[in-house]
């Protein structure tokens, strides 16, 4: 059996013994294992294309190469960790009685299903393939987010579903476009759909036909990663659903959204050989930051206000795709790894202190470095990771970013630094209360695990002073690539 | 055999009937006869499916085509008219805006969409353009039933409508997509509906009622 067949055998199986496993403990000890078991198959995949470079499996149905793999172990890394926090996380959940058993179960159902739509749409070699696994994934955690049950989140998750829904039909339209002129070129099968065989020949492609394609991919897609003025779901969905969801919401699909778009943007600039879709996405991505720093300083909700810090990430990734040199796509490929392992930790300490504070309002979560310092230490330095304080990785990452933008569209730079100080004084003046304030009187502590959360910002420092070479080939493979718009 | 003007004409009637049964969504007071309408958008899907396998040859359409019509010719429509009843939700539709001005901007989103498809040149296959353009018409008059109509459920029918829209296209200006494509498709539009199913149940148990403008209240 080869590893790709594990891969995505291991979370589907899981998953379906997930739902019917009534024991909580169990079933999260059992969603550790799976996911840890996933997270080591994806190590050895990732081992194969250190050796043997991109490559396709059973027939053309998936493949892997430099710009998919490090998203593959970087999905399993962090549902792995999330499941790990997941486990205290949930239990305490339950015990004071948000969550029914009968909805534990579902949620440890959901969580592999969800794993699994996003292994799916990272390594399938089918655009239609694509967008069927990005909805699988969807359609997973709306379930999720509903899943407190309270008015607020049944509302945030009928959001989620429908906004989601619309954009996601509008990303299969682009996709039924892009066919009906591929399916002239490679004849009316799979093949016309296969990513591989599709850039081998994007040349040949009517350009009017994937033009408008793309603006419909842009607007679907685009939906999903939380662009302005598409983003209205996220903010919602994020603050209503439980805290590992918003983790692997913001850190993982998101990601798993934009890889979508940026595949499409390759296939249309072989095919266009204009800037066309490059412009769009430095429009979309611009607009994104500036709206998401301003919204940062009006948030009352903790989660609420880290979701805006992943739509402002979200424009500046899809910002610097859009400049589309080597040099921008590889800060863009460093800064998506960097802001999900960053962001997700941060998610991991945002729940322990709200658990401990019992509210996720930021005004009522004050002396949190007092109160238990392992979760104010973690939050704090969380959100200089996240507002980009050197030696972090995100540093790096909009540091090779600024520098690109400032090679090929300088007057961007106007937006982008404003925008980066606006978010950054946001993010502090929320934090500084929290965890420098005077701590409440009553005093409740929670059992914390915060080892997760140092992982993943221990993992953001290191690529901040050193990224590996294999890692450092990686992205530079899949900038050059991705800069050529074909293989 | 038909001969191929008779089959460009005969897609064509079918275009033009699917984008008037979109309209007649949309001009809907009554809920029976919305989902009415929805059935009748659902069998004219599976004939275009049977229509466009007869012609071309490809079997695998008939497939689909018999899946349509049993799901979103029969099926879905029936379920959600049990859904009404069963929840006893008011059987008007509930427009936000009246449906004159709402008829108007439909009819402008077809010109849009026309107006949009107009780079796209004539392929090989048959009369791709105008076909385009009508599905993409039809998806956004799904969008536009989604966005003007106050209850959960004529929202659940403006996105199956939607997704009518969109397997439309891709049967009648590709020729269907891939088996494996359209399978996966049609499972997630199962598990959506499913979901939907249960979030009926869960908006009335907390809500009191399938009333949307609750759901803002609250959030």
């Amino acid at each position: 059996m080869n590893l790709l067949n594990l891969l995505l055998a291991i979370p589907i199986l899981t998953g379906t013994i997930l739902a019917f496993t009534a024991h909580s403990r169990r079933a999260a000890r059992l969603n550790i294992a799976a996911s840890l078991l996933t997270f080591i198959t994806s190590l050895g995949l990732a081992l194969r294309v250190l050796e043997q470079g991109s490559t396709v499996f059973n027939g053309q149905a998936f493949f892997l190469d430099p710009f998919n793999i490090f998203l593959v172990c970087l999905t399993a890394f962090v549902a792995a960790n999330t499941a790990i926090f997941s486990s205290a996380y949930m239990l305490h959940e339950e015990e004071i009685g948000r969550v029914t058993p009968r909805n534990m179960r579902l949620y440890h159902a959901m969580f592999q299903l969800f794993v699994f739509g996003m292994l799916l749409a990272l390594t399938t070699n089918n655009l239609g393939v694509l967008w069927i696994a990005l909805e699988l994934a969807t359609l997973a955690t709306v379930l999720l987010v509903a899943l407190y049950q309270t008015p607020a989140a049944i509302s945030a998750a009928w959001k989620y579903f429908i906004l989601c829904g619309m954009g996601i039909a509008l990303a299969l339209f682009g996709t039924i476009l892009i066919f009906s002129t591929s399916s002239d070129v490679l004849g009316h099968s799979n093949a016309a759909l296969t990513w591989t065989l599709l850039y081998a020949k994007a040349d040949q492609l009517t350009p009017g036909v994937i033009t408008i394609a793309f603006v419909f991919l842009m607007v679907g897609y685009g939906t999903k990663v939380g662009l302005f003025p598409m983003h209205h779901w996220l903010p919602d969905a994020h603050a209503e659903g439980p805290t590992p969801i918003s983790a692997v919401l913001s850190g993982l699909l998101l990601n798993v959204a934009l890889y979508a778009l940026v595949r499409c943007k390759a296939l249309v600039d072989g095919a266009t050989h204009n800037g066309l879709a490059g412009h769009l996405m430095i429009g979309f991505g611009l607009l994104s930051l500036l709206v998401a720093a301003l919204s940062l300083h009006r948030q009352k909700d903790i989660k609420r206000m880290f979701s805006f810090s992943s739509i402002e990430h979200m424009g500046l990734i899809t910002f610097s795709f859009g400049i589309g040199t080597p040099l921008a796509n590889f800060a863009a490929l460093l800064h998506m790894t960097v802001h999900s392992l960053v962001k997700s930790g941060i998610f991991f300490t945002v729940g322990h202190a709200a658990q401990a504070m019992k509210t996720q309002i930021m005004g009522k979560i004050t002396g949190l470095i007092n109160l238990q310092p392992g979760i104010g230490l973690g939050l704090l330095l969380g959100t200089i990771a996240i507002a980009g304080f050197p030696p972090f990785g995100i540093f790096t990452s909009e540091f090779l970013l600024l520098t690109a933008a400032l090679k090929s569209y300088p007057w961007t730079i106007g937006i982008l630094l404003p925008s980066l100080v606006v978010a950054f004084a946001g993010l502090f003046r929320h934090l500084q209360p929290m965890v420098f304030g005077a701590p409440p009187r009553e005093v409740h502590t929670v059992r914390v695990n915060m080892i997760p959360v140092y992982i993943h910002l221990g993992l953001a420092l290191y690529l901040g002073l050193a990224i590996p070479t294999f890692l450092a080939n990686w992205f530079q493979t899949a900038a050059d690539l991705l800069s050529r718009g074909s293989l | 055999m038909i001969s191929s003007e008779f089959l460009r004409q005969l897609s064509s009637l079918a275009a033009a009937l699917f984008l008037l049964t979109a309209f007649s969504l949309l001009a809907q007071r009554h809920m029976r006869a919305f989902l009415g309408w929805f059935a009748v958008q659902g069998i004219l899907l599976a004939a275009t499916s049977a229509l466009v396998a007869f012609s071309t040859g490809i079997y695998e359409l008939y497939v689909s085509a018999f899946l349509a019509l049993i799901l979103k010719g029969f099926l879905m429509p029936w379920l959600l008219w049990r859904i009404v009843i069963q929840l006893g939700v008011n059987r008007e539709v509930e427009p936000l805006i009246n449906i004159f001005p709402t008829m108007l901007i439909a009819a402008t989103l077809v010109l849009f969409a026309y107006y949009v498809s107009l780079p796209i040149q004539k392929t090989t296959l048959v009369m791709t353009r105008n076909i385009i353009a009508i599905g993409l018409a039809c998806v956004l008059i799904g969008m536009l039933i989604m966005i003007t109509r106050r209850k959960a459920i004529t929202q659940v029918v403006g996105y199956l409508a939607m997704e009518n829209a969109l397997f439309f296209t891709a049967t009648a200006a590709t020729h269907g997509m891939p088996l494996v494509v359209e399978i996966g498709i049609a499972f997630d539009v199962l598990i959506a509906a499913l979901i939907f199913g249960l979030f009926f149940f869960q908006i009335r148990e907390t809500f009191d009622s399938l009333d949307l403008r609750h759901l803002e209240d609250k959030s």
